[in-house]
């Protein structure tokens, strides 16, 4: 079965082409180089009137992409929510339309269970190993920081989610006080490997632990570190760097390992962007090796905002026989269920 | 036009979540709140309590990097805005967001510095939070317009 996917939720406009949920024929974004020579020039990032322009051209770029046309696609996705209501709009309308105009089945997808559907995804060509149920989930971006367990397909729980700032939010707001560059992952991640291993770091960033709970709040840490930076006399910036990571890498893999366990899950997998940090896979890596659970990360294009997970992710309630009515609407603040106690 | 000032104290982050709180008990319809302060003020903070007050049951986190996040599950929506990665207030009228502040909702606005006052209209509140030393906030409260001054007199606590 050839899906067509569309995201719109946030700043990212995508269309791709995925078949049986897992083989990415193309995956359009329209901050790819191809799309802004068609525009000739970048993208501006926030707008639904600009992912209102850009929407026809990425379609246009997957479909070119995949080498098909209308009449190989068996079926229309597109995120309904949670999101923007403008930017949400744009795709989800274009889904509907498309989907009247070929009399084509159309389904609205959930952004955050799509996330998940990424670490189903590959490329042409390669080979397929599906994820191993119960998966637990850790999505961290600048968006989200959230647990999610899916115990098969269609059955997902939130878990956990951080009560304040998410993670990738933390990194950018402290590369920031500490005159780091945007965006901030990888900043922290390069001034705090400067720090010499053999020395002793000359701070320690508190951890919210939130015990009892599979939630995290990381808005302290940053309150933490802009108190540090009033005394002139604080650590340099590379041992700040290695301290706060070092805090935020320790909740986030304890809490993660601490869910794995409770659910007895098969796989941990990760999403979102914060899912590039080495000092997270390195430790979650070893962590759970221990309890003999794998770990995997999407390739980075799919961790991020992307449409190939939203046609992944509507493949398996597709072969279900579920699909949308033409009059669903945007959902910005959809959520996903709460996991049974 | 009315404008009235107000200053106060909040000791720890529970307490500025408990003026929030007094905040969104007193809230309509309609209602803007812009917050300032630097990084780690307490602007979430206070937003939380806000939600808190409105009977909203569901956890109220950052909307920086979505710009915008809907809550719906209390007694009147709430649009949380953060404006932190905002450059321009044209970006803001892009987004269509003028539909949100004084309709059916209460709008409260992060890093609202960043675009002008004029773009939320002729009636808001707004609270400037100051941290002069390591512990302990102080919140500027400003008045403009006659709603919002009855919201902050509603607020505050009996003398």
């Amino acid at each position: 079965m050839l899906i067509l996917g569309i995201e719109s939720s946030c700043d990212e406009t995508g269309v791709a082409l995925v078949r049986d949920g897992h083989e990415v024929i193309s995956n359009a974004l329209a901050s790819q180089a191809e799309v802004h020579a068609r525009f000739g020039g970048v993208v501006p990032e926030v707008a639904a009137r600009q992912q209102l322009m850009a929407f026809i051209p990425v379609l246009e770029v997957a479909l070119a992409q995949a080498g098909v046309d209308w009449n190989g696609i068996d079926a229309v996705a597109a995120t309904y929510g949670p999101g923007l209501a403008g930017p949400l709009l744009v795709g989800l309308t274009a889904a509907k339309s498309i989907a009247f105009a070929r009399g084509l089945t159309f389904l609205g997808v959930n952004h955050l269970e799509a996330h998940l559907y990424a670490n189903w995804l590959h490329r042409q060509g390669e080979p397929h190993h599906a994820p191993h149920f119960p998966v637990l989930s850790l999505l961290v971006s600048g968006a989200h920081s959230e647990l999610i367990v899916i115990r098969e397909h269609g059955r997902y729980a939130l878990l956990g989610q951080t009560r304040d700032d998410a993670a990738g939010e933390a990194f950018d707001k402290v590369a920031r006080m500490l005159g780091l560059s945007y965006p901030g992952g990888p900043s922290i991640q390069r001034s705090a490997a400067t720090w010499p291993i053999d020395q002793p770091l000359p701070v320690k960033v508190p951890r919210a632990w939130l015990r009892g709970t599979n939630d995290f709040s990381f808005s302290g840490v940053k309150t933490y570190i802009a108190n540090l930076l009033r005394n002139p006399d604080h650590p340099p910036i590379a041992a700040i760097a290695a301290a706060f990571q070092e805090a935020i890498v320790d909740v986030l893999a304890t809490k993660t390992v601490a869910a794995a366990k409770a659910i007895g899950a098969a796989e941990v997998v990760l999403a979102g962007g914060v899912a590039a940090n080495v000092a997270l896979r390195e430790r979650l890596e070893s962590d759970l090796r221990r309890l003999h659970i794998s770990l995997r990360a999407p390739r980075i294009e799919w961790c991020t905002d992307n449409a190939a997970m939203i046609a992944g992710a509507a493949y398996y309630h597709l072969r279900r026989g579920e699909s949308s009515d033409l009059s669903l609407d945007v959902l910005p603040s959809l959520a996903l269920p709460l996991a049974q106690a | 036009m009315t404008e009235a000032n107000w200053e106060q104290r909040s000791a720890s982050v529970a307490r500025t979540r408990a003026i929030g709180q007094r905040l969104g008990a007193a809230a309509r319809p309609g209602d803007i709140l812009l917050l300032i302060g630097e990084l780690g003020a307490g602007k979430t903070a206070l937003t939380q309590g806000l939600a808190r007050g409105l009977d909203i049951g569901e956890v109220v986190n950052s909307p920086t990097f979505t710009l915008l996040k809907e809550h719906r599950s209390g007694r009147v929506p709430l649009y949380h805005f953060d404006l932190y990665r905002i450059e321009r207030a044209s970006e803001l009228i892009d987004l269509g967001f003028g539909e949100y502040f004084g309709g059916d909702g209460v709008a409260v606005v992060e890093w609202a510095d960043r675009v002008a006052n004029e773009i939320f209209g002729s009636d808001w509140l707004q609270a400037t939070i100051t941290t002069p030393n390591n512990h302990g906030r102080i919140i500027h409260w400003r008045a403009q317009g006659q709603r919002a001054e009855e919201w902050l007199t509603a607020t505050r606590e009996p003398l």
